[in-house]
């Protein structure tokens, strides 16, 4: 993965938030855009291309990489079902949501349908406590579910994916 | 009383024309006039406590900042909200993102801060979209950038977007993501306000605290002291989650019992389902769980109120703390062990690792808790549990030991025969929960407390 000219341009708009020779503090910023380039996820390919746009050493993008959860070092499915199950949540039913899922979608936690369209990762707390039960779907939340939004969530992904084909 | 969300339900006051046309930026042209310190002082004067949670008192927060020659310095809002139950900065930021902009703006004045930063969690990834545009739009209308009101004072505000790591919320932490490392605390001394981010002296707030300065600095810090109870002066607001009627964001000005919040039409409503409350966590998940009839009356038999000093009242032994004001409510059919087992593996995904007594402590107890749970543990884990987070409270660089002890501790405390319960009944406890029992009984004092 190489970023190309305009999102290289973002990436220096985003050094030039920093003083002078500090543009490491851009990593966690860069990393997210390398993993929406890359498919979801931070090849050490990527990661390495961060480290040279940023003139540090590879060992500190992988040590940063590794340390936050929303960094996946490995592929993911095209639509990635981060469903809360931390305290509040479960108080209102999480626990059977991602059982739903795992039922509907035949997978585990962690895991990806065979067809590369889904994964289930379950999350903790991403604070929309008195929305819950929740996941977060790409940019944004979906809240309140129920076992029929969540079929309607499957539905919508594949409408959408069988469209962008 | 209203402050923060005076004007949240006015259709667009998301955008600057509406939000301005609503009063906005005022609290801008006003501090302009003044002095640093004069917007210190009034802050002072507020009494305003720290929102985020530890409710230490901004105004002296500010004045600790150190000013050497030459040095930039820099103010940084603190929006990693990620504490289980607390969803009130994303409610300002999402709905309100002038207001917090305003209160960056007369901060950052008051402080000399010419660029500030929003640390954001990274989930709230469309809240980013929101904020921007927001500074866009202060930022053409001449409130940011180069001479501000013709005042000389430049300021910029940029939002960093983090990875997805409740650590990042401790202050310390926060500045190391912010300078793209791994969110290991520092060992403070030196505290931010001598070396923070890139080594230079700096103020970190939370989003709500820095959108009470609006207020504060339009009606005066004394005005605002008028407010509220004491030491717990302005309004606060509070995340409300779990089995009431109406979860959601409140504004309170602290002088509601927990009884009239939690069952009052004008707040949460009461519990949901026709179901009877058994606990709650008034604080953010942190804080000590507190049994039904300890959570209404102190242990003196009084009425316990929505503040800093009523909810801590008796201490661990027998009250909780105001937190970060995220209020998590459990119905009768709630299981304590299962809910303090999910509290205990957040903390256990969260803890970064540096301290041995929170690394191997906090997944320790998760262990022991998940054996209970699914009825695989022993009377002795009981005691086990509570050894444990003994020995990681006070012994971490940063708070996030104590806030996975505390939990533990005060299930342990107020429910212990819940966990027996579990131990006894392996069988039983996986099909029906324990119950109410007891915890709603006029008062019940656990025994050594």
């Amino acid at each position: 993965m190489k970023f190309n000219e305009e999102k290289l341009n973002k990436v220096k708009e985003i050094i030039a938030r920093y003083p002078e020779g500090k543009q490491k503090s851009a990593l966690i910023p860069v990393l997210h855009l390398a993993q929406e380039e890359n498919g979801g996820w931070l090849s050490t390919e990527a990661m390495d291309h961060v480290a040279e746009l940023l003139s540090i050493l590879p060992i500190e993008v992988y040590e940063v990489a590794t340390f936050y959860t929303m960094f996946n070092l490995k592929p993911v499915g095209k639509y990635v079902f981060e469903v809360c199950r931390t305290g509040p949540c479960m108080l209102n039913g999480s626990d059977n949501i991602i059982e739903y899922i795992k039922e509907k979608l035949s997978i585990k936690e962690g895991e990806t349908t065979p067809d590369g369209m889904f994964t289930l990762k379950p999350a903790e707390c991403l604070g929309a406590c008195g929305y819950a039960p929740m996941m977060q779907l790409g940019k944004h939340y979906r809240e309140h579910l129920t076992k029929e939004k969540v079929d309607a969530i499957i539905d919508e992904c594949r409408r959408n994916a069988a469209s962008n084909n | 009383m209203k402050l923060l969300l005076e004007h949240a339900h006015v259709e667009g006051i998301r955008y600057y024309d509406t939000y301005r046309k609503n009063g906005g930026y005022r609290s801008v042209e006003k501090a302009f006039k003044m002095t640093p310190d004069e917007i210190v002082e009034e802050v002072k004067k507020s009494g305003l406590r720290g929102r985020g949670g530890a409710g230490f008192p901004t105004g002296m927060k500010w004045s600790f900042l150190a000013k050497p020659e030459g040095v930039p310095r820099h103010l940084v809002c603190n929006a990693d909200e990620s504490e289980p139950g607390t969803f009130k900065d994303r409610y300002l930021m999402e709905f309100l993102p002038h207001l917090l902009i305003e209160g960056l703006i007369v901060s950052s004045f008051a402080l000399g801060s010419h660029a500030t930063y929003i640390y954001i969690r990274g989930e709230y990834a469309w809240i980013v979209d929101i904020l921007e545009q927001a500074i866009g739009e202060a930022k053409n209308n001449g409130w940011l950038g180069k001479n501000i009101l013709n005042s000389g004072f430049d300021c910029e505000i940029y939002v960093q977007r983090g990875g997805g790591a409740y650590i990042c919320g401790e202050e310390t932490a926060l500045i190391e993501s912010l300078e793209g490392k791994r969110g290991n605390p520092r060992i403070k001394p030196p505290f931010p306000a001598i070396q923070g981010v890139w080594m230079r002296p700096t103020v970190v707030n939370n989003v709500e605290t820095l959108a009470a300065v609006v207020p504060i600095i339009n009606n005066g810090g004394e005005e605002y002291a008028k407010i509220g109870v004491g030491r717990s002066t302005g309004t606060k607001l509070l995340s409300v989650c779990g089995n009431v009627k109406k979860p959601g964001i409140y504004e309170i000005d602290m002088t509601q019992t927990v009884e009239e919040f939690i069952f009052s039409d004008e707040y949460c409503g009461g519990i949901a389902n026709g179901k009877r409350l058994k606990a709650c966590i008034p604080g953010g998940s942190s804080v000590p769980i507190l049994p039904a009839n300890l959570l209404l009356k102190t242990a003196k038999g009084e009425a316990r109120y929505m503040n800093y000093e009523s909810l801590s009242d008796g201490g661990f032994a027998t009250g909780s703390m105001m937190g970060s004001g995220g209020f998590i409510v459990m119905d009768e059919d709630q299981c304590v062990v299962r809910h303090t087992m999910t509290l205990a593996r957040f903390y256990n995904h969260e803890s970064c690792g540096q301290c041995s007594p929170c690394r191997e402590g906090t997944g320790w107890m998760y262990k022991i808790l998940k054996n209970i749970e699914y009825g695989k543990g022993k009377l002795s884990d009981i005691d086990l549990l509570w050894d444990i987070q003994r020995k990681i409270e006070g012994n971490t660089i940063c708070p996030l030991g104590d806030a996975a002890a505390w939990p533990v501790a005060a299930a342990i405390r107020h429910f212990r025969d819940e966990f027996e319960w579990h131990v006894n009944n392996p069988d039983e406890a996986q099909n029906r929960n324990f119950g109410l029992a007891h915890y709603a009984d006029p008062i019940h004092i656990p025994a050594g407390a």
